[in-house]
């Protein structure tokens, strides 16, 4: 076997690697690869998000250590390479390991750039400890941990990497100033219109920005104070991340006389100039003059190393790059492709810009193709015109379609006309070639396609492309992933099907689903899922397995990241008493309370509840559960109305109260949550709610359904305009039975009510076109009746040890009963 | 080689419901005990290697327990993780004569 040495252990590094296991590399090499960094792989673009604490620092990694030991390859993590001995053909590590290769490849992608700025580094100590940069796991994790008990941060650079910087830092609550050298923020991307619309952007999340801002000294000698500019001011600051650009790490190669300019030097091969056994690839190479700081190239040339290094496929060939670049910053959009501003006189620029919004876009088209594109705060069009940057796609006559969505090309045409090379996932690098050739193969669900090629696993912007390509190359044969309509994963049924054999077979506990249903196999995946289903069905009937439920339900409260629990009393319609604000306030002292919080669903929140004390907080309390925690209805928000507003036309307080009194701990496929409003001026914020209802002028109402306010924001439908706040009563609980009856598990109202669609329920639920509202009316009814405060269960526990902690407070110690060799 | 357990008695097997986990003290460990449904028991260790979560809060069922934290899913006979992380620490369990759970933990 032919021994092949990598040297980075990076995106571009293991991807190579990847795609040479593909070709049959594990037969053909013994694989040897060196990372400076202590881990396997991992996807460094999203350090933004585990930064911005969106991610999970675990949730990042694209190749664990098991991976590496299965594909048959040595890992050297955490050993850095020195040099590479040409002429021995062997490479010399820093633990002073020798290794020998017959091939080699270098992926030590780049380091950060530090401009040199007085105090920020001494010359014995390193740098400052307030210092950062931002290129690691470890950077990252170094910033989350300092950001944290420090106030004031600087970052200098306003580019990508500076943006995400300064964003993710806001998250652990400092206080960010972002300096900028340049006039214009991004300037590599944008010009100067659009920077200053950005700029604007980012200052409305409160950011503070200064451009034109060069930093010439860090302040202060032993923490840092702050960090002064050319012009002579001082900006106070504890922390300085440094994101001014990046350098590629050719220190290794220079070192062992490969060439080097800018970065290390390759032909079309992604071979290293004049070597013929040496490949290099990713952010430490130069090809064709250009240097890349982006994944998506980093792909490509992967390919084309693996195909030649396997000799696969000698043809191959790396031709360059055409680069796009997405911010992920939420709250600021902006993508931007090509050049920035006209350059020849024929060249078309179309510009629409509306700053008091934050929006701006242009699109440079030079003979009939696209060559440039900027999108800020309106980024729907970035895909098409990605796409259309990339391969040459025929542009629309009527060059505004380009900016807006007066109906673009239809998608399923460009998935036809998309070239098999074309990249369709940026984040896992996946071309629409893989995409055909794993539907041709035999995959022919749209799930399983992205389960073999990780198509769409990224950031999933790509997902409905990826749909499409599929489909389009299933010609029509496309299957139904059979899992995807299942109701829970480990029955094999869809909802109205598992309901009506749990019906017919009289199921009413989730182990005898499983029995009846599922051969006997358990799966504890499915079990929130049934506990919802079988509760909503049976009422009281239900045969209750705690088991079975979720934390949250077997203790009625909500767990925290710490492991202790919030505890949230009933407050019907945010309606309070002194009284009961007395008992809050004594239980808060009475158990330390770390931290008493009024909700956003107007009720007040005891967070760090240990669990065993859950029992005598609620009978101290002595209100009922506010049901916080659980996949059921939990508040009615409102607003004064009619009783104290000066604008109310409807007594939405008193409809408020009466519906959450009505539909208390409902059941449901998820949480739901509900208001009412006194007047369109909706101050109970009615129009993004599970179920809104708005008082208008004639002592009317009106109900919305399927709003949001969360993850994703939909205003809801309008439902129907009724006369009573009976009718409200009649209508709200029909349409929660049929949500309840009818929703997948885990779906919300605003993805249930446009999958079903307005028209078809309100003519189901308020015309009552297939005589449904009776039986409806009548479950709901009867789901009503079976309610019970579960907070009672704290003094008469369900199970033995329900309310015993299970967080590592180590009691008193227990005593060995004897020592004994195993058998 | 063999190695050496030490047995440390956790509290009374009747406290222990079906198809539930608890978390106990053997020494200065914390194992989280589940009781499966086919009645058998299974110990592990109860911290999840993720962030700390507290395992015998989780759903188990005849093969694995997930974390209530971030839904990480443990093989129960084994340890190891389905979901890519650290493994947890998996420990000999019985009842003994006189109803008492007995955790058995490497010396
Ligand atoms: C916070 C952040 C956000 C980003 N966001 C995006 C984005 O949204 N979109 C995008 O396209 N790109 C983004 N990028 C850029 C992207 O991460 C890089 O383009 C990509 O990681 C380059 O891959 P690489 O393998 O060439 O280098 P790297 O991923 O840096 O890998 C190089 C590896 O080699 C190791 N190494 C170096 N020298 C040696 C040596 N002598 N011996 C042993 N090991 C060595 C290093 O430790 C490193 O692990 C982002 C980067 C960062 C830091
Ligand atoms: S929604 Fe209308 S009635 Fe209710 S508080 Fe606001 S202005 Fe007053
Ligand atoms: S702590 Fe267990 S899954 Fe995160």
């Amino acid at each position: 076997m032919e021994r092949l040495v990598v040297i980075g252990n990076g995106m571009a590094g293991a991807r190579t690697v990847e795609e040479i296991l593909d070709r049959g590399g594990r037969e053909r090499f013994a694989i040897t690869m060196f990372g400076e960094e202590p881990y396997g792989n991992y996807n460094r673009i999203l350090l933004s998000n585990v930064l911005s604490g969106v991610e999970d620092e675990a949730d990042i990694f694209l190749n664990s250590l098991p991976w590496y030991e299965e594909n048959g390859i040595t890992l050297r993590a955490g050993v850095r390479v020195e040099r590479i001995d040409r002429f021995a053909r062997v490479v010399r590590a820093a633990d002073g390991t020798v290794t020998p290769y017959d091939k080699l490849i270098i992926a030590t992608g780049s380091r950060p750039y530090v401009p040199p700025i007085d105090g920020m580094h001494h010359p014995r100590r390193g740098y400052h400890q307030g210092v950062f940069t931002f290129r690691t796991i470890d950077d990252t994790r170094a910033m989350i941990r300092y950001a944290r008990d420090h106030e004031r941060a600087v970052v200098i650079g306003g580019g990508l990497l500076g943006l995400e910087a300064a964003r993710g830092l806001q998250q652990h609550g400092v206080q960010v100033t972002l300096l900028h050298s340049a006039a214009t923020l991004m300037n590599a991307q944008l010009d100067a219109q659009a920077g200053a619309i950005l700029r604007r952007n980012v200052e409305s999340l409160g950011i503070t920005v200064e451009v034109s801002a060069r930093t010439v000294a860090v302040v202060g000698r032993d923490r840092v104070e702050g960090v002064r500019l050319a012009d002579g001011r001082t900006i106070p600051s504890d922390m300085v991340v440094v994101a001014a650009g990046i350098r590629a790490n050719v220190e290794v190669a220079a070192l062992s006389g490969l060439p080097v300019e800018r970065a290390i030097l390759v032909d079309d091969h992604m071979r290293v100039l004049d070597e013929t056994d040496i490949y290099a690839v990713g952010e430490c190479v130069q090809h064709r003059g250009q240097t890349y700081g982006l994944v998506a190239p980093l792909w490509e040339q992967a390919r084309v190393l693996a195909d030649q290094i396997t000799g696969r496929d000698r043809t191959a060939a790396y031709h360059g790059s055409r680069t796009a670049t997405k911010l992920k910053v939420a709250g600021v959009d902006v993508a931007a492709m090509g050049i920035t501003t006209p350059e020849r006189d024929d060249d078309e620029f179309v510009v629409y810009s509306e700053p008091r919004r934050g929006v701006y876009k242009s699109v440079i088209v030079r003979d009939d193709r696209l060559i440039g594109a900027t999108l800020l705060g309106d980024v729907s069009k970035v895909g098409f015109l990605m796409q259309a940057f990339d391969r040459g796609l025929p542009l629309p006559e009527e060059r505004v379609r380009l900016l807006f969505d007066l109906g673009g090309p239809p998608a399923e045409e460009s998935a036809a006309e998309l070239d098999d090379g074309a990249q369709v996932c940026n984040c896992n690098g996946v071309s629409k070639g893989d995409l055909v050739t794993t539907v041709h193969s035999g995959v022919k669900t749209v799930g399983g396609v992205m389960d073999a090629t990780r198509a769409g696993k990224g950031c999933g912007s790509c997902k409905s492309l990826v749909a499409q390509i599929v489909e389009w190359a299933a010609g029509g044969t496309v299957e139904e992933d059979p899992t995807a309509t299942w109701y829970v994963p480990g029955v094999p049924m869809d909802k109205p099907a598992l309901m009506a054999a749990i019906r017919a077979q009289g199921l009413k506990s989730v182990s005898a689903v499983f029995d009846a249903l599922a051969g006997g196999r358990e799966d504890a995946k499915s079990k929130m899922g049934l506990v919802s289903l079988l509760r909503m069905m049976w009422g009281e009937e239900y045969q209750d397995e705690r088991g079975a439920r979720f934390i949250n339900d077997r203790v009625h409260a909500n767990i925290q990241r710490d492991g202790t629990f919030s505890v949230v009393p009933q407050m019907k319609g945010g309606v309070t008493t002194p009284d009961q604000l007395r008992r809050i306030a004594d239980v808060a002292d009475k158990y330390q309370v770390p931290m008493v919080k009024v909700t956003g669903g107007q009720r007040i929140d005891l967070l760090g509840i240990r669990k065993e004390d859950l029992p005598r907080v609620w009978a101290d309390l002595d209100m009922p559960s506010g049901y916080a925690y659980a996949k059921s209805m939990r508040t009615v928000k409102t607003c004064v109305g009619s009783e104290f507003c000066r604008f109310g036309v409807g007594d939405s307080t008193t409809l408020g109260i009466a519906i959450e009194s009505r539909f208390q701990g409902l059941e449901s496929p998820a949480k739901m949550k509900l208001a009412v409003t006194g007047c369109p001026r909706n101050c109970a914020e009615a129009y993004v709610k599970d179920l809104g209802v708005v008082a208008i002028d004639g002592g009317r109402w009106e109900i919305y359904v399927g709003g949001a306010a969360g993850a994703h924001v939909r205003k809801g439908d309008l439902l129907a305009t009724v006369d009573s706040p009976d009718e409200v009563i009649t209508l709200t609980g029909r349409f929660l039975q049929y949500y309840r009856e009818n929703a997948n598990w885990l779906e919300r109202t605003y993805a249930f009510v446009p999958r079903i669609g307005i028209e078809t329920i309100r003519s189901l639920i308020v015309d009552d076109s297939d005589g449904l509202a009776a039986g409806l009316d009548e479950r709901m009814a009867a789901a009503v009746a079976a309610y019970t405060d579960p907070w009672k269960e704290g003094a008469a526990p369900a199970t033995a040890g329900q309310f015993r902690t299970a967080l590592p407070l180590l009691p008193l110690p227990v005593v060995p009963v004897r020592e004994r060799d195993p058998a | 080689m063999t190695a050496h357990l030490v047995e440390f008695r956790v509290g009374p097997a009747a406290d222990l419901p079906v198809g539930e986990g608890r978390a106990y003290a053997a020494g200065a460990t914390m194992v989280a005990v589940f009781r499966l449904r086919d009645g058998s028991l299974r110990a592990v260790s109860a911290v999840c290697p993720h962030a700390g979560g507290p395992i015998a809060d989780g759903i188990a069922d005849s093969a694995v327990v997930i974390c209530p934290m971030h839904q990480h899913v443990f093989d129960l006979a084994t340890g190891c993780s389905k979901t890519g992380q650290p493994p947890l620490a998996v420990y000999p369990v019985r009842v003994d004569d006189e109803g008492e759970l007995v955790v058995g933990l490497p010396d």
